[in-house]
C-alpha cells in the first residue's frame, strides 16, 4: 500500500478515454472549455459584426463623403460639408420638432403606463395578472402596420371618433383644437395631434412594461407606512412610488425616445407635410439620391441615443429592464 | 405578515387603469369590424352594412398571395438562423464569465435598440458599397440580424434559471458533451427556444422599416400594406388582410406565453 501510495507515476483515469471523433471532440471541448466558448461565439459575432457593425461604419463613412450639387454623384473624399448641410435652417428644424415629438411622446406614454403598470403590480393577482400580461404583449406583438391603419380609420374626418364627438354634442371642440396653428390641421388625420397619438398608442407597451417590472419591486407596505405616518395619496406617490418608479420609467423612454427620433411610417402616414428625422432620411436617400446627408441625419439620433443611454445607465435604468 | 394582498384599489386606480388597456384594444377591435363593412371608398363609421364578399375578393388577388408567401419563407428562414446565432450566444453568456461578455449582449442588443431607419440605411448603404443587388437574401440577411435579440433574451433567461449540477451530474454518470447537450440540456430550453423562435417568426412577419431598404422590388406582406396605405387601390381588400394580420400574429404569442408561463417549474430550478 505504502508503495502504491508513493509511486510517482500518475494514476489511471477513472472512465477510458471515449473513441472516435465524437469522443475525442467532447474530450477535447470538456479540457479546453475556452475553445468551446470561442466556437460557440465565433457565428453569433461573425454575423453581426459584418452584417451589422461593417454596415453601420459603411454609413458613418459616407456620411464624411459629400454629394457635388451639378452632377449629383457622390465625391468619396473626406469632408466635414456634408455636417454643415445638417446645420442649414430647415434641417434644424426637423432635427427640433423630431426631439420635441419624442420628449412629449415619452412624457404622455409614462402618464398614460403608470395606472396600468401600477394596478397590475400592485393589486392584479393570478388570473387577473396573466391577462394584464396579455393584455400589454397582445398589442405589443401586433402588426405595426395595421395599428397605424387602425388609427387612420379612427381619425379620418368620417370617422368614429368625429361620429362619436358628434353624438356627444361635442364637434366644436374638436373644431377648435384643429384651427390651432401648429397642432391642428384639415382633419385630425393629417395633423401633428394625430401624429402624437399614434406615437403614444404605438410605443405604450414598451414603456408599461419596465415600469410593472420595476413597481414589482416595491414591497406594498412600504407604500402602507407612508400614509400610516400621515402622508396624503399624493405625498406618497411624489415621495415614495415615483422615485421608486423612475428608473423603470426611464428604461421605458429609452424605447418611447429611440423608436420616436427613427420612426418615418408614422408620420408619413397620419401627419403633415412637415417633416421628421426618419422622413428625412428616407427621402434624401430615395429621391434625392443624397446619401452623405441621409448618413449625417442618421448620425443625429444615434449620438442623442448615446447621451440618452449614458444618462440612463447612470441613473440606473438598465437594471429595471 | 404581509396586508398587501387583500387589499383592493383605488376606484380612480381602477379607471385609469381599465380605460388603458381600452385605449390599447379598441382601435384593434376596430379593425374587424371594419374587414366586414359594405363600404368601399371612405372610412366611414358606422358601416352602412355589413358583408362577407370581401374574403372572397382578397382570397382571389394573386399578388396578397404572393406577399404572403415571400414574407412567410423571410421569416422561416430567418427564424432558423437567429435561432441558431442566438442560441449560441446565449449560451456562451449565460454559462461563463469572460473578457468583452458585457460588449457581446450590447452587440445583440444594439439593432432593435437603435431606430429600424439606421439599420434599414445602414445594410442599404453597404450592400451598395459592396455591389450586392437586392434579392431574397438581402432581406433575410437584415431580419436574421434583428431577430436573433428576441431568441437570445429567451434562452438567456432560460438557461440562468437551468442548473448547472444537472449537467455535471450528466457528465459524471459518463455522457460526453454531445450527449449531455442532447438529453439534458435540449430539452430543458426547448420550449424557451420554441418561444424564442415564434417571437422571432412573428417580428420578421411583421417587420417594414428595416424591410422597406433592403427589398429592392419584392414585396413582402408588410410592404404591400404600406403600399396600400399611402396609394389605396382597393379599401376593402386591405382591411380584410390587416384582420388576418392581426390573427395570423396573435397565434404566435399566445402560444409563446403559454411556453414560457410555467417557467419556475424547470427542472433544477430550486437548486
Amino acid at each position: 500500500m505504502t508503495i502504491a501510495a508513493l509511486n510517482p507515476s500518475p494514476a489511471p483515469a477513472i472512465l477510458p478515454g471515449s473513441g472516435g471523433i465524437r469522443g475525442a471532440l467532447s474530450d477535447l471541448f470538456w479540457r479546453r472549455p475556452q475553445l468551446l466558448l470561442l466556437l460557440m461565439l465565433l457565428p453569433p459575432v461573425l454575423w453581426l459584426g459584418i452584417v451589422y457593425i461593417g454596415s453601420l461604419f459603411a454609413l458613418l463613412a459616407q456620411s464624411f463623403f459629400s454629394i457635388d450639387e451639378f452632377s449629383g454623384l457622390i465625391n468619396r473624399e473626406f469632408t466635414l460639408k456634408t455636417y454643415g448641410d445638417l446645420l442649414q435652417a430647415a434641417n434644424l428644424d426637423i432635427i427640433l420638432r423630431t426631439v420635441t415629438m419624442a420628449a412629449l411622446v415619452t412624457l404622455a406614454s409614462a402618464v398614460v403606463a403608470f395606472p396600468i403598470a401600477y394596478y397590475a403590480a400592485r393589486y392584479a393577482r393570478g388570473r387577473w395578472k396573466a391577462l394584464f400580461y396579455l393584455g400589454v404583449m397582445l398589442p405589443l406583438w401586433s402588426s405595426y402596420l395595421v395599428k397605424i391603419y387602425a388609427w387612420k380609420l379612427i381619425l379620418a374626418k368620417e370617422g368614429i371618433l368625429t361620429w362619436l364627438l358628434a353624438k356627444l354634442n361635442l364637434l366644436g371642440l374638436l373644431d377648435a383644437w384643429l384651427s390651432l396653428p401648429v397642432v391642428g390641421g384639415n382633419s385630425l388625420s393629417v395633423s401633428f395631434t394625430g401624429t402624437f397619438i399614434v406615437f403614444v398608442y404605438v410605443w405604450l407597451p414598451f414603456m408599461i412594461l419596465p415600469v410593472q417590472a420595476a413597481l414589482e419591486r416595491v414591497p406594498g407596505n412600504l407604500v402602507e407606512a407612508s400614509s400610516d405616518l400621515g402622508a396624503s395619496p399624493g405625498q406618497t406617490f411624489r415621495n415614495v412610488l415615483f422615485p421608486l418608479a423612475l428608473p423603470g420609467i426611464v428604461a421605458g423612454s429609452i424605447f418611447t425616445f429611440s423608436l420616436t427620433l427613427g420612426d418615418y411610417i408614422i408620420p408619413q402616414i397620419i401627419g403633415t407635410s412637415r417633416l421628421f428625422i426618419g422622413q428625412a432620411v428616407y427621402s434624401q436617400q430615395g429621391t434625392a439620391g443624397n446619401i452623405p446627408l441621409a448618413a449625417a441625419f442618421t448620425v443625429v439620433p444615434i449620438v442623442i441615443m448615446g447621451f440618452y443611454l449614458w444618462g440612463a445607465k447612470r441613473m440606473g435604468a438598465f437594471d429595471a429592464l | 405578515m404581509r396586508s398587501d394582498r387583500a387589499q383592493s384599489a383605488p376606484l380612480g386606480l381602477k379607471i385609469a387603469a381599465a380605460c388603458g388597456l381600452l385605449f390599447l384594444h379598441l382601435p384593434i377591435l376596430l379593425i374587424f369590424v371594419y374587414a366586414f363593412t359594405t363600404e368601399e371608398k371612405s372610412f366611414v363609421w358606422p358601416p352602412p352594412g355589413l358583408t362577407t364578399q370581401w374574403f372572397a375578393v382578397t382570397w382571389n388577388r394573386p399578388d396578397v398571395w404572393q406577399a404572403l408567401s415571400l414574407s412567410v419563407r423571410v421569416a422561416a428562414i430567418s427564424t432558423a438562423i437567429a435561432l441558431v446565432l442566438g442560441t449560441l450566444c446565449a449560451a456562451a453568456v449565460s454559462r461563463t464569465k469572460f473578457f468583452g461578455r458585457e460588449t457581446i449582449s450590447l452587440l445583440v442588443i444594439l439593432p432593435i435598440a437603435l431606430p429600424g431607419i439606421i439599420t434599414g440605411i445602414a445594410l442599404r448603404s453597404a450592400f451598395a458599397l459592396a455591389d450586392i443587388p437586392f434579392s431574397f437574401w438581402t432581406i433575410v440577411l437584415g431580419h436574421a440580424t434583428f431577430c436573433v435579440v428576441v431568441v437570445y433574451n429567451n434562452a438567456v433567461a432560460r438557461f440562468r434559471r437551468t442548473s448547472g449540477s444537472m449537467i455535471e451530474a450528466s457528465m459524471d454518470l459518463g455522457a460526453d458533451g454531445f450527449q449531455t447537450f442532447r438529453h439534458i440540456v435540449l430539452p430543458n430550453i426547448a420550449t424557451a427556444l420554441l418561444a424564442g423562435g415564434m417571437l422571432a417568426f412573428a417580428l420578421s412577419f411583421d417587420e417594414v422599416i428595416v424591410t422597406t431598404f433592403t427589398a429592392g422590388q419584392q414585396q413582402t406582406l408588410p410592404i404591400w400594406m404600406l403600399e396600400e396605405l399611402i396609394r389605396p387601390r382597393q379599401r376593402p381588400v386591405t382591411n380584410v388582410v390587416a384582420m388576418v394580420v392581426v390573427l395570423v400574429t396573435l397565434l404566435p404569442i399566445l402560444a409563446a406565453y403559454y411556453l414560457t408561463r410555467d417557467g419556475d417549474q424547470i427542472a433544477g430550478s430550486g437548486k
